[in-house]
């Protein structure tokens, strides 16, 4: 299962997982699909993520693509976007899918809470002012429905606004007539999405187990 | 008896009282089954002899052989409703002990009463339970399985209900078999196979009796759904097992062979009841998309198809239970897409009312029959049943969560672990079971009575401690969440966003697959079993029709604005302040068609006709478009009336309109008849519903009012507020200049047909 690659990279491995906190083997796995992905070269662009088959019929592919060369997500406090990525960056991306550990104190889980929720928040919030207005929470539903029916942006606004009306009525309670609900900031989204469990749903099942299969992706070439 | 008179108030001691007399109501009529008089048909005055003494005409008579079995069914469930009705009256002790427990003790008083009046009291007929009394609560119970976390812990749900239920039967088989052989026990004459039919029929977990206890104590999603789903899902085992070791033992040896053959039975047998289930469930789906013009008959295709599914899979000897529940899952997506919204709410309260019934009379009967016996003692075997059970439950969900916690997630806490053990009750099920046992058994009456027990100690002991036992582990409880969009937005945005990264992984796993059934669902499925053109709408849509559905409802109800959140935000809030301009001449067209539309909705609302065939459902939900756009209307009142604020701050002239009180509904009639007639509004920002172009148009006449004002209402009153915003502005201009009350006089028109 790859081990001779492994041994080679062994100190970088141990730097990678360090950082991210995946265990050898999963590092292995993923270098080799970055590897297919990229076409054997160092680095990821847009354009092999595009090639997906699976991503295809996906309606929020566009922004999923972006996440991944998004800056703010390499927890490294940097911003903008970038054009191509390193493994490294494409790990740190895929921690944000990591099941949390078993024996995770209650501080622990609300930091991973915390991580996975400004995944999220980072996507929905693409000018990065901090706050998601009603013009992007608006795109963000649009995304959603434009795969699955013809019934328009109409529709799609309206379930928008009364998503912000929600948000707005949970986080603030009492506002005059005359304030205006700029948007949802990071504590509010926080807020709102509290009782979706958020560290046990947003994984990738596969991140977790120690031995995995890759199955056939669709490209050639695999074993 | 003062102690009575001061323990329960006024009206309550008298209902009590009318229950005792019931009780000895039910004594006499079944005692009394000679006839007090010779029914009609028997006695044809042509056969009479000459000589029969003319008789006086009589004036009164009684006859109960004609009317008893219909008579003593409808007495027995008015018993079982009244004995609910009243323990909820006490409320000490609905808090103490769970009803299921009272309801045995009830069944075991009213047996009692019978043997004493020296009457036979009727047992729990395992072909009553089977076919009448047990369906009704599977129904139910399938029909509104929470999906997601169904097949979320699917996997889990399997393990504990196949192995699970193995491992207790043969681990209290076997050693019950051992116990016989002991000499000082007595038994010696119990052979293998007896033990372990014994052993299947007592080890599974009973739906009934989890569903009675479970549902009063409240506790966490996970928890309730792998218990519930187990006693679901066992069905299948036990069935085979009980056939199995019912076979052998009359046979007497067993083979490899045999063994073999069982398990491939058990494939069979699941696997069976479930496509037979989902074949009876498409038929469902399919029926229900042709019946847009019979809604009152609708809820009889769901009750109709899901008890044909379990009848058929019975009469194959397949699991009733497994294709009870596939029938409600597999047919409810579909269904609920194409009937009406009352039929809906019949089928859900039907359901609920019958399951309830149902439950009661089960465990009243439970009582009877406890009294009425036949009963063998042995106190070694029946103590050391019931301990058995105990200790092979903990044991195997122990041993099986080790395993299973390696392939989880979220894995399953001690705490979770130990309500999964306590809570596996056992319940009618396992006494109807052994009630089937020939009576050539000649363990039988052993079997039952230790049957009894084991149900008892289970639901008295653990069903009566489980909810102090969930307060003081600090047990996570349900969440009692408001549907909330904005986490039906993200859980779906959750569900592609993690399909789409198990695509950049290359990883085929547990979303990729949901994905792929959903397209095919949409594509192939959908198309032929959902009426009209509904089949293409997405979920988070109708997910938020029904939320504003929900709150139009209330809002008629309470007449006022459900306010949930008590907060004062409201749209314009959160609206960018832009005012779109709209052309005098356009100004004019809306004007004159809300006057015309006007007109024609007078003339409508006259000839609303009501029978049994025609049952319009538009009645209901037209009020309800009504009732959101006055809603909608109410919030741009509030912004009209901040717009106005801010004009008088740059015009001096003070304004002339009053402006509108919170809790004074002006509400512009006239606007609100848009919806009837959305084909003439100016297409400035509306938007046509689906074309009427499709066979189906004809059915969808009557869904029209329903459909194109959920879209007229996102789209047509932001339209249409800011015309009459314009509307308003433009009449303030006005009336600042010549200062006329132009604004109120378009209200008086209003008023007339307001008051009548």
């Amino acid at each position: 299962m790859g081990t001779l690659q492994s041994l080679s990279d062994e100190p970088e491995y141990r730097e990678l997982a360090e950082k991210t906190g995946f265990s050898f083997e999963q590092i292995g796995i993923l270098h080799k699909r970055f590897k297919q992905l990229s076409h054997n070269e160092n680095t990821l662009r847009r354009a092999d993520l595009d090639t997906i088959p699976d991503l295809a019929c996906n309606p929020i592919r566009t922004q999923i693509i972006e996440a991944f060369f998004d800056k703010r997500n390499f927890h490294q406090n940097g911003d903008g976007t970038v054009e191509e990525i390193s493994f490294e960056e494409f790990l740190v991306v895929m921690s944000h899918f990591r099941p949390p550990a078993l024996n995770m104190t209650e501080e622990q889980r609300e930091k991973v809470r915390r991580e996975k929720l400004r995944f999220l928040f980072n996507m929905h919030n693409t000018d990065n002012d901090g706050t998601i207005t009603l013009e992007e929470y608006r795109h963000v539903v649009e995304e959603l429905l434009s795969r699955s029916g013809a019934l328009g942006k109409e529709t799609a606004k309206g379930i928008a606004d009364a998503a912000m009306l929600e948000v707005a009525s949970i986080s603030m309670g009492h506002m005059e007539p005359d304030e205006f609900y700029e948007g949802i900031t990071f504590e509010h989204f926080l807020k709102i999405l509290k009782d979706i469990e958020i560290e046990t749903r947003m994984n990738i099942r596969f991140l977790n187990m120690d031995t995995t299969t890759l199955c056939n992706t669709g490209l050639p070439s695999r074993e | 008896m003062p102690a009575f008179s001061c323990a329960f108030p006024g009206y309550r001691r008298d209902l009590l009282v009318i229950v005792f007399v019931v009780f000895v109501g039910i004594g006499l009529h079944v005692e009394a089954s000679a006839p007090a008089y010779p029914s009609h048909g028997t006695e044809g005055s042509h056969l009479t002899n000459i000589t029969n003494t003319k008789k006086t005409f009589p004036v009164l008579a009684v006859n109960y052989q004609h009317v008893r079995k219909p008579f003593e069914i409808a007495l027995w469930i008015l018993l079982a409703l009244l004995m609910k009705l009243g323990f909820h009256l006490i409320p000490r002790l609905s808090g103490v002990v769970p009803e299921s427990c009272l309801l045995i003790v009830v069944g075991l008083l009213v047996g009692g009463l019978i043997k004493v009046i020296g009457e036979e009291p009727p047992v729990l007929d395992s072909q009553l339970f089977f076919l009448c009394l047990l369906p009704p609560i599977i129904l139910d119970a399938g029909y509104f399985l929470p999906i997601r976390p169904f097949t979320e812990n699917v996997g889990t749900i399997l393990v504990f209900a196949v192995i699970g239920t193995l491992w207790n039967a043969f681990f209290m088989g076997g050693l019950l078999y051992a116990l016989c052989q002991i000499e000082s026990v007595g038994l010696s004459g119990v052979d293998l196979l007896a033990c372990l039919l014994f052993g299947s029929i007592v080890s599974a977990v009973d739906p009934v009796a989890v569903l009675a206890v479970f549902e009063e104590i409240h506790i966490n999603e996970l928890v309730h759904i792998l218990v519930f789903g187990e006693s679901l899902l066992n069905d299948a085992v036990t069935v085979v097992l009980y056939n199995l070791f019912d076979e052998f033992s009359k046979v007497g040896t067993v083979t490899i062979l045999d063994v073999f053959l069982g398990v491939v039975c058990f494939f069979v047998v699941s696997l069976g009841g479930i496509l037979v289930g989902a074949i009876y469930g498409f038929l469902a789906a399919f029926t229900s998309r042709f019946t847009s013009h019979t809604r009152v008959i609708e809820p009889l295709f769901v009750f109709l198809y899901s008890y044909m599914a379990y009848l058929s899979s019975e009469m194959f000897h397949l699991s009733g239970i497994m294709a009870l529940i596939a029938c409600g899952v597999v047919m409810r997506p579909y269904v609920e897409a194409n009937i009406s919204h009352k039929s809906y709410t019949t089928t859900k309260y039907f359901l609920k009312m019958w399951s309830s019934v149902s439950e009661t009379l089960i465990f009243i009967f439970l009582g009877v029959s406890t009294v009425a016996g036949p009963h063998a003692w042995n106190w070694t075997f029946v103590i050391t049943t019931v301990i058995l059970c105990l200790v092979s439950r903990v044991l195997g969900v122990i041993g099986l969560t080790f395993i299973i916690n390696k392939f989880r997630i979220v894995k399953l806490t001690k705490k979770d672990q130990f309500i999964v053990a306590y809570g596996g009750l056992r319940g009618a099920i396992a006494f109807s079971l052994g009630y089937l046992l020939s009576n050539s058994h000649k363990m039988r009456n052993l079997f039952l009575t230790a049957i009894i027990t084991v149900i008892f100690f289970t639901v008295f002991v653990q069903g009566m401690t489980i909810r102090p036992l969930v307060e003081l582990l600090a047990v996570k409880k349900k969440k009692e969440s408001k549907p909330s969009i904005n986490e039906e937005i993200h859980t779906e945005f959750l569900d592609h966003l993690l399909t789409g990264v198990e695509g950049v992984c290359g990883h085929y796993g547990h979303y990729h697959w949901k994905e792929k059934l959903n397209r095919f669902n949409k594509t192939y499925v959908k198309r032929w079993l959902i009426a009209g053109e509904n089949f293409k709408e997405p979920e988070l849509i109708a997910f938020y029709r029904k939320m504003e559905l929900k709150q139009a409802i209330m809002m008629v109800e309470s007449g006022q604005l459900p306010s949930a959140l008590p907060s004062t935000v409201s749209m314009q809030n959160i609206q960018p302040r832009v005012i779109p301009r709209v052309s005098k001449k356009q100004e004019e067209e809306i004007r004159r068609i809300l006057r015309s539309n006007l007109q024609n909705n007078k003339q409508k609302m006259r000839s609303r006709s009501y029978s049994r065939h025609t049952l319009f459902d538009a009645d209901e939900e037209d009020n309800v478009s009504e009732v959101r756009l006055r809603k909608t209307k109410m919030e741009m009142e509030r912004r009209v009336s901040v717009m106005e604020r801010r004009m008088s701050h740059y015009l001096t002239v003070p304004a002339n309109r009053e402006s509108p009180r919170p809790g004074v509904r002006r509400v512009r009639f006239e606007s609100d008849n848009q919806v009837f007639s959305a084909d003439s509004v100016p297409t400035v920002h509306f938007e046509q519903p689906s074309p009427p172009s499709t066979p189906d148009a004809v059915s969808l006449e009557e869904e029209v009012p329903k459909r194109p004002s959920l879209k007229a209402d996102i789209e047509g009153p932001r339209g249409n507020a800011s015309d009459n915003h314009q509307e308003e502005l433009d009449y303030q201009r006005l009336a600042r200049c010549l200062s006329d009350p132009g604004p109120n006089k378009d209200k008086e028109e209003d008023n007339p047909f307001m008051s009548c």
